[in-house]
This record gives C-alpha cells, structure tokens and sequence, in this order.
C-alpha cells in the first residue's frame, strides 16, 4: 500500500499541491482524476521521487519514502515501474531492447533468459512480432504498449501511469485500460493512474482522488461516483449533456 | 539564473556522477560507445582542420620571412610550434566545443524533455554515472588522442605545402624540424588538451541535462553550451600557458 500524509508542494509562489493525503490500496487501480493543472502530475511525481514535497510523508508498505537515503530509494525504485505520457522510449534502442534494458541493468540472467521474459512481456501487452521495430516506427498506442512492457518486465509491486491514454483514439484508450487494469490483478500490483479520461474512471476507477486546485475534493471508487453530490466533481467528470444522460442512466442500473 | 546558482549546480552534477555502477558491463558499454562517437567521428573534421592549418601557417610564415640572412628551415621550426602549443590543442578543442559539445547537449536535453532521464531514475539508474560520467570519461581518453593526430597531420600538411609550391625542400623542413625541438611543448600541449576535453564535454552536459522547456530551449542550451565552453577554454588557455610556460 502506498500512503502519503499532508503533502504540500509549491514552485515558486504557485501552490500546485496542498495537504493531500490518501492510500493507495493494493491490487487495485488507483485513480488521481482532476482538471490539467490541478496537480496529478506533481502529486504522482512526488510519489516516485522525481519531485521532493514541500511538506508532508509518503509511506510505501509501512517504510517512510520521504526519509530514505539515496541507496534505499534506488531499491524501492526496482519494484516501481512507470509508464510516461509520451511513453519515454530510448529513441536509439529497438523495442526489444527498450524492453531488456532493465533486465541488462539489474539482473544477470543469460541472454536467452532476459529475451525469453522480453518476449513474454511484449506477447502481454500483445506486441509479439515488433522487437526489432524502433520507437519512430510504432504508433501511439504501440508506444504505450512497449512503455507498459518495460514498466513491468522486472514484475514490479507498483505501476505507476502518467496519463496512459492521452493522444489516443478512444478504442485504443479503452485497450491500454483493459490492459492496465488487467496487469493489476494478475500481477496484484498498487497500479496508480493518472487521468482526465472519463472512460478510465467508469471502467477501471478502484479507487478515485479526485484533485481540484491540488486540494483533495472528493474520493471514492467508480459506483461511488455515480451518486456523488459533489457539484466540482460532477461538473469534471459528466461535463456534457451526453454524460449526464449516461449518468442517469447508469443511476437506474445500479438502483436496480 | 545567477553565475553562481550554475556554477553550484555544475559542481553538484560532477559530484554526483561518482556512485557504483548498478551494472559495470553496461557502463563500460556505454563508455566506449562514447569514445567511438566523440573520438572516431570527429576524426574526418579534425584531419580536415589539421592539414589545412599546418598548410596555410606554412605558406603564411615563408610568406613573412623575407631576410636573406635568415635560414628558411625557420618556416618548419614555426610550424612545429605553433601547431603543437596553440593550432593542435586549443583550435581543434574549440571545433570539437561545437561538434562534440552541441551533440552532448542536444542529446541530453532531448532525453530530459522527452522523460527518458526521468525513466532512467525511476528504474533506480544514477543518471548523472549513466549518462555523464561516460561522455566526460570517453572525451577526456580521445580529445588528447585526437589532438597528437592533429599535430602529425598539421606538421604534415606545412610539409606537403612548402614542397609542392617550392618553398623548402622536404630534406630542409625535416631537418628544421629536428632543429631547437622542445619536447616539453608536447606535453604543455597534452596538459591542456586533457583540461579542455573536460571543459567541452562537462559544460554541454550540464546545460543538456537541466535543460527545461521544449525543443526551442534544446536548441538554445546546446548554443549556449558551446559559447560558454569556447569562452571557458581560452580562459583556461591563457591560465594555464600562465602557469607552466
């Protein structure tokens, strides 16, 4: 689980965020849901490492990351995977290699052994037949994929992802969801998902925070929000006429 | 950003490339990948450089010389000296501060706005060891190599000139040569060439790793990256004929 109390992180004279708190269950996908500059970004950044809070703990598995020495942190990174936003492929390494890197970096496994798990990774997030393409050659969506498939070739406890879906077409969106979603439960990850995709929270939302002017607004999993009176919240997430009639429609379902 | 805001956080980056290798094999990989690209790919344009710098400062002497008393073998023993003390080490490093130093920072900064110096440190990579140290390391074994090789081919190329156009005999600019030789020079010369293949890997590399915006500011740090370094390297030209000539 990772917990994180009262963090507080400003730059400049911009309070970007201000005393957040909230745990992040295990085995579940965690959402961090808001508006662009509501803080996602900085909070999951935070979280990582990548950014040092102002104020406040993060707390993985009962063990304070925010007091850590550097040697501790790089440990704990071994079992944090990260899918980027725009994916943070090395542009110079094929996919297979993108995918090994991690493998050649921290293991001493035999060529053959880390290229029999890259294949296993690449086949789960249904990638067989690219390893030898370069980054420049794949779409988006193969991008996320291969992203996804180095965040977890080393099996991870947790899987965090910046916007997995953004600059893509809603049928692949809901894919990489589905396969973020599904990842989580095989592997019983803590899988935290950064997000303005309405789809992503009504499909895969476990657990919701729901950010507004980097304050905690409102929390809860994907049914709760269906009956939240939050006015923010519900202005956010069924901002269209359409949404609003899904929702209602989704109210009579669950009242069923 | 004060002078000494950069020049702390410069010292900050040398300081945190030294921690152990997550895994030596990749680091040594990764060294000589960058020996081969800032050492083999810049021997076309410092041959190139070389030659004509020996050639034109041949032509240039003999055209100056113009005292019957004064023996024309001077026109190599010239050559030989200013190639070695100053064309070899301080011109060829201030053509590899825009050749060299521009890819390190450009390739740096790409990494940074794209996140993959982010994706490195999540997996738990000191970036700094990774990607810095092998760029300083690999420039500070070639630079001195490339600038022995840029002192043969200048010398050469004086060489080819003065006998092609009639100037000296081949027997008289080898003789001139022998003549007066100082081998201290040639070590001075190597000094320096170590201290400014420091200088034009180190100062690329801290403005392409702290580089923050887009592809604008990739463009403008690996721009600034090489006006610094030039103006760095003929500072410390100046300190160190200074201090031990």
């Amino acid at each position: 689980m990772i917990e994180f109390k009262n963090i507080s992180k400003s730059f400049g004279d911009k309070l970007v965020l201000n005393d957040v708190s909230h745990a992040m269950q295990s085995g579940k996908a965690n959402l961090i849901i808001g508006t662009s500059g509501s803080g996602k970004t900085v909070l999951q950044k935070c979280l990582v490492g990548l950014f040092e809070p102002d104020q406040g703990e993060i707390i993985y598995d009962g063990i304070s990351f925010t007091q850590m020495n550097d040697d501790d942190r790089k440990m704990l990174r071994q079992q944090i995977g990260m899918l980027f936003q725009g994916s943070a492929l090395f542009d110079s390494m094929t996919v297979e290699d993108n995918v090994k890197f991690p493998l050649d970096m921290f293991t001493n496994d035999s060529q053959t052994t880390k290229l029999k798990r890259v294949n296993e990774v690449l086949e789960r997030v249904n990638l067989v037949g690219s390893n030898k393409k370069f980054p420049s050659e794949i779409s988006g969506g193969m991008k996320k994929r291969v992203g996804i498939a180095r965040a977890i070739v080393l099996n991870p406890k947790f899987l965090f992802c910046d916007e997995p879906n953004s600059g893509l077409d809603p049928q692949t969106s809901m894919l990489i969801d589905q396969l973020i979603y599904d990842i989580t439960k095989d592997f019983n990850m803590t899988t935290i998902i950064n997000t303005h995709d309405m789809n992503s929270v009504m499909e895969i939302g476990d657990n919701i925070l729901y950010l507004k002017d980097g304050k905690k607004e409102w929390t809860g999993n994907k049914k709760d929000i269906i009956f939240s009176e939050n006015e923010n919240l519900n202005q956010f997430i069924f901002a269209s006429e359409f949404l609003q009639g899904a929702k209602r429609l989704r109210m009579m379902e669950e009242k069923r | 950003m004060t002078f000494f805001t950069h020049l702390g956080r410069y010292i900050l980056m040398l300081k945190g490339m030294f921690s152990k290798p997550e895994n030596p094999k990749l680091y040594w990989k990764e060294f000589m990948h960058q020996c081969a690209e800032i050492g083999i790919g810049s021997i076309g344009i410092v041959s190139i450089i070389s030659v004509f710098m020996g050639a034109v400062s041949a032509v240039q002497t003999a055209y100056q010389i113009v005292n019957p008393f004064i023996s024309k073998t001077i026109i190599s023993q010239i050559v030989r000296d200013t190639v070695i003390l100053e064309f070899a080490p301080t011109l060829i490093c201030i053509v590899l501060a825009g050749v060299v130093g521009s890819k390190i920072a450009s390739e740096l900064g790409n990494m940074r706005v794209s996140e993959q110096i982010d994706a490195l440190e999540i997996m738990g990579i000191n970036t700094k060891t990774y990607l810095v140290l092998p760029k300083i390391a690999a420039a500070i074994v070639t630079v001195p190599m490339l600038t022995v090789l840029a002192m043969l081919l200048g010398i050469l190329g004086g060489r080819l000139t003065v006998s092609l156009s009639g100037i000296l005999s081949t027997d008289s600019y080898d003789r001139g040569l022998r003549e007066l030789f100082v081998p201290y020079n040639v070590f001075f010369a190597l000094i320096k060439a170590y201290t400014f293949a420091f200088i034009i890997s180190s100062i690329p590399a801290y403005f392409g790793y702290y580089v923050k915006g887009g592809s604008l500011e990739i463009g403008r740090s690996s721009t600034t990256s090489v006006v610094v370094s030039c103006i760095v390297i003929l500072f410390a030209d100046y300190i160190l004929a200074a201090l031990l000539l």
